[in-house]
């Protein structure tokens, strides 16, 4: 009697322990299973491409704009600043090898815990060699992101969750509690408009699903008339829902990077982008 | 046959319109005016980023078209009490608290029912 007691309360325990904490994975499979339905004319391996995915009309456009890419010359700078050596003599090549490196971020760095994404990469490349860190947001951090993305597509999104280290998923639920929490006076989350709406009109422009949204970093924007990264467009988001943006590349949205970028976990990487 | 069926609808047309249509010959013309304008304005009500309705160009399709509004929503109080906090009849919806969050004042929100029972 007493032996079934325990079973029974071991049982309880352990669906308490399991609804409590959600692991990553799952997140992942009811994020893209959610889209999946959502979407189920869409395959999976088109929402890389966002909201094109979803909407033919202005995915015509968006074909006929990447025959002539307007993120070319960006790469081309990022390139150049790539190869051109610090004072000190050492490179950009001396931190990231290659440069085709987009796949390894962002990253749980263990020893430092904190996420490190790539443009944070770049610019303490910089400094760690005595040059001045770069403006996070647009310009050569925009073109140097781009080059690099550029020679990382084709690889898989594969963020990381260390196990052995709960401050990691420490990390990743508060970026999941940011993404899914209503901010400003608008009220909107990030899922408000990308999981709720996506797909339907706001006005006339239709809103993107968020499953693929980190792929396809940074992005030329037409109403930027430049590429801007990922940061630059969260500030946007919730600045457009009358919030205050939080600062680029600090806490908040590298967590919220590390979070969005695990959803999209084998998906293929194909930055940077043309958006409108 | 088809006779009847004309006639059955016309007289379902005239019971409909019958009961929503008084409302607007009631109402305060100005009121109206005023509500269609802080609607329609993309700084205060903009719900044409996601309704459909009236002779609004360009309308999102995020929520519902505001058609019949009297007809659904008989109580001009419940109407309201959508609009200044739609959260409370539903914690999930993407629709903004207007009146709760101060994006509307309680004249403007006054403003838009009366706009909306035209509708």
């Amino acid at each position: 009697m007493l032996r079934k007691y325990a079973i029974l309360l071991g049982a309880v325990m352990a669906l308490a322990w399991s609804s409590t904490y959600a692991n990553p994975e799952d997140d992942r499979m009811a994020f893209e299973k959610y889209f999946t339905t959502k979407f189920p004319e869409v395959p999976l391996n088109d929402f890389q491409n966002g909201i094109y995915s979803v909407d033919p009309v202005a995915r015509a456009d968006w074909e006929q704009i990447e025959e002539f890419p307007p993120y070319e010359l960006a790469i081309d700078a990022g390139e150049a600043e790539y190869n051109k050596p610090f004072a000190n003599g050492k490179s950009y090549s001396d931190c990231f090898g290659d440069g085709a490196v987009r796949g390894q971020y962002p990253y749980w760095d263990s020893e430092r815990k904190e996420v490190i994404t790539m443009e944070l990469a770049i610019n303490e490349c910089r400094t760690s060699n005595g040059e001045e860190p770069l403006r996070w947001n647009k310009g050569k951090i925009a073109e140097l992101s781009a080059y690099m993305s550029y020679i990382s597509r084709g690889q898989t999104v594969d963020v990381k969750i260390p196990e052995d280290d709960p401050e990691a998923l420490a990390a990743y639920e508060r970026g999941k509690q940011f993404y899914y929490t209503k901010r400003g006076q608008l009220n909107f989350s990030c899922f408000d408009c990308h999981g709720t709406g996506a797909g339907k009109g706001v006005r006339l422009e239709k809103l993107s699903p968020a499953l693929g949204h980190t792929t396809h970093w940074p992005v030329y924007r037409s109403k930027w008339g430049a590429v801007g990264t990922l940061h630059r467009r969260f500030g946007g988001c919730n600045r457009q829902v009358r919030a205050k943006n939080f600062k680029s590349q600090g806490q908040e949205y590298r967590e919220l990077e590390y979070f969005l970028t695990y959803m999209s976990n084998g998906h293929e990487l194909n930055g940077p982008g043309a958006r409108r | 046959m088809i006779k009847k069926t004309l006639m059955a609808l016309s007289l379902a047309t005239a019971m409909v319109l019958g009961s929503f249509g008084g409302g607007v010959a009631f109402a305060d013309e100005e009121a109206v005016n005023h509500g269609k304008s802080v609607a329609f304005n993309r700084q205060k009500g903009n719900c044409l980023s996601c309704h459909m309705m009236d002779d609004g160009d360009q309308p999102g399709s995020q929520g519902p078209p505001l058609i019949a509004m009297k007809l659904r929503f008989p109580d001009r109080e419940d109407l309201r009490a959508r609009i200044y906090n739609p959260l409370e009849f539903n914690p999930n919806t993407i629709m903004p608290p207007f009146g709760l969050h101060n994006i509307l004042s309680d004249e403007e929100i006054d403003a838009i029912v009366e706009y909306l029972y035209t509708l």
